[in-house]
């Protein structure tokens, strides 16, 4: 079966980001992006699905602009087959990428997609549960196991635990951190990851309107916390608690 | 305007989670419904309606809805939708399952896990790991929203006396089945509702030391918390991470223990009132945003401070 993964370029994880100074926005120009860490997961499970003989194809889809490529390349040198981005300069909320991930859907019919759970720039955690609704298609969200079968039987991780389910295939899967421990790509596969295809194709090409549905007023800092005291050993402490702060 | 607020229950009884959310709906302003889905859900939609603030409760019962499975749960709400300018779900692992899907069939865009309300369409939702706060304006006729329960008071659990009506449930699109399920048993308080927390970060070493914790824990009545470090290393369930992508908190007191204090976890903890950090590198950019900190070794500190809580 073919499988689908999409990913997304997002600032890198470890960068503290800074909040314009006009409120539009977080600062972009020369920061440091990478792959969402979530969507190296879902890349890792492809990978591993392939190499188990229960995936053909890996198709790795992004959205976003020209730069995005670079993110392509870098699931491409992990495993993957071919590329497509779906190229935009635009801001794309998840309504609009599951909608362009659906009209890639309908063209390469995989039995599977997998994404991340949720991307750490917006943290939306949206875009798989709306593709699979678009197609009619089951969805696992937050999976830690998959097995495939006739079914995908999915393991969950749910408030009070983990609970796991049987999805009808074709399905959706979103991934959750602790589904797979994705791999470092070698200097071989980065090398032969620059021949593998990368085909480009606009929203409009695939009849997709990206425009936002919602409007982002402004962007603040959160409040800043007071500086706090140390304190000595535990009995201060505990006074600090009692007589101070009164929580205890 | 006319709300519906999805009702999230488990073993027989509400969970605190919807009563936040009752809270942002009374902040939008107009009568609230609350609806509870399920199997067996008439003594949970008794306690729905004392609720204070909610006009009507409606009941759907159907085996497929027994589980919260997302295909069967979301077609239920969509068919109610046309009678609803916003419909709101907890941002529980529940509510986030559900509720895109629901965007998605009736076209629309959803907004995650709101802090607080602006207007009857402007809100305001932490992104980039609640390093920064966006305010966002919905243009589209019903709005569908996540709240976030840490953001608003619990609504109160009596006063209310809404009336109980049944609606049937749609039709089962057969996608997904409920195989089973492990839950994490605990005596102790629910994280999220948990008025005190103390967690434990790498720092602790193994599982078996979480003991020293949870004696602490004990005495101040409070939730056993970890950092994503702890659950990776395996010490404690994946269900106690605190952080972007585990649960977010916001208890009166919160005791990190040997937990370095990264971007991510400070997203699902820095709302809390006072923050408590030991641990034994005084660099640890947890220091930066706790209240009161005590350069320590947690091993010496935990059982001193087990020890000074008994003095009461």
């Amino acid at each position: 079966m073919k499988v689908l993964v999409a990913v997304k370029r997002v600032i890198d994880y470890n960068v503290k980001i800074r909040v314009k100074s006009d409120n539009s926005g977080v600062e972009t120009a020369n920061v440091k992006f990478s792959m969402n860490p979530f969507d190296e997961i879902a890349v890792e499970e492809a990978v591993r699905l392939k190499e188990a003989g229960k995936a053909t194809e890996i198709v790795v889809v992004s959205l976003g602009p020209v730069a995005a490529q670079e993110t392509i390349r870098t699931a491409l040198a992990m495993g993957a087959d071919r590329g497509v981005l779906v190229q935009t300069d635009e801001e794309v909320q998840p309504l609009a990428v599951a909608k362009a991930l659906k009209a890639l859907v309908d063209k390469e019919q995989p039995g599977l997609v997998i994404l991340g759970k949720q991307a750490i720039d917006d943290d939306s955690n949206q875009t798989g549960q709306m593709l699979a609704a678009l197609l009619g298609w089951s969805q696992g969200t937050f999976a830690s196991k998959v097995e495939l079968g006739d079914k995908a039987t999915v393991t969950r991780e749910v408030d009070g635990g983990l609970e796991t389910v049987a999805l009808k295939l074709p399905a959706v899967v979103t991934t959750d951190l602790r589904l797979n421990e994705p791999r470092y790509a070698s200097l071989p596969n980065i090398m032969k990851a620059k021949k593998k295809p990368i085909e480009t194709v606009t929203p409009a090409d695939l009849g997709v309107d990206t425009s936002p549905r919602l409007v982002t007023l402004k962007v603040e800092e959160p409040a800043k916390r007071k500086a706090g005291v140390k304190v000595a050993d535990v009995a201060a402490l505990v006074d600090k608690l009692k007589n101070e702060a009164k929580v205890i | 305007m006319t709300i519906l607020v999805i009702a999230e229950h488990e073993g027989g009884a509400l969970k605190s989670a919807t009563l936040n959310t009752v809270t942002a709906a009374a902040k939008i302003g107009g009568d609230i419904h609350v609806l509870v889905a399920g199997a067996g859900v008439a003594a949970i939609a008794a306690e729905a309606a004392k609720i204070a603030g909610i006009a009507k409760v409606l009941t759907a019962e159907a085996p497929a809805l027994e589980h919260h499975l997302a295909e069967p749960l979301a077609a239920l709400i969509v068919a109610l939708a046309p009678g609803y300018t916003h419909i709101l779900a907890p941002a529980t692992t529940t509510g986030k399952n559900v509720a895109p899907r629901v965007a998605a069939l009736l076209d629309v865009a959803q907004l995650s896990d709101i802090t607080a309300v602006v207007s009857a369409d402007t809100f305001v939702r932490p992104i980039y790991a609640g390093n920064a706060l966006a305010t966002v304006q919905s243009k589209d006729a019903i709005k569908i929203i996540t709240v976030r329960g840490t953001g608003f008071e619990a609504a109160a659990t009596t006063g209310g006396s809404a009336a109980i009506e049944a609606v049937s449930p749609a039709a089962d699109p057969g996608l997904s089945a409920f195989v089973g399920q492990q839950l994490s048993k605990s005596e102790r308080p629910e994280l999220t509702s948990a008025r005190i927390i103390v967690s434990g970060g790498r720092g602790m070493g193994s599982g078996e030391n979480f003991a020293l914790i949870e004696a602490v824990a004990d005495k101040l009545g409070a939730a056993v918390g970890a950092s994503r470090a702890a659950v990776d290393a395996g010490f404690v369930p994946n269900d106690f991470q605190v952080g972007q992508t585990g649960k977010i908190v916001a208890p009166d007191l919160y005791v990190a223990v040997g937990i370095s204090g990264a971007i991510q976890h400070l997203a699902g903890m820095k709302d809390s009132k006072v923050i408590v950090a030991i641990n034994k590198d005084e660099e640890a950019p947890i220091f930066q945003v706790a209240d009161y900190g005590l350069v320590a070794d947690l091993f010496k500190a935990l059982p001193e401070l087990a020890q000074e809580l008994d003095k009461k």
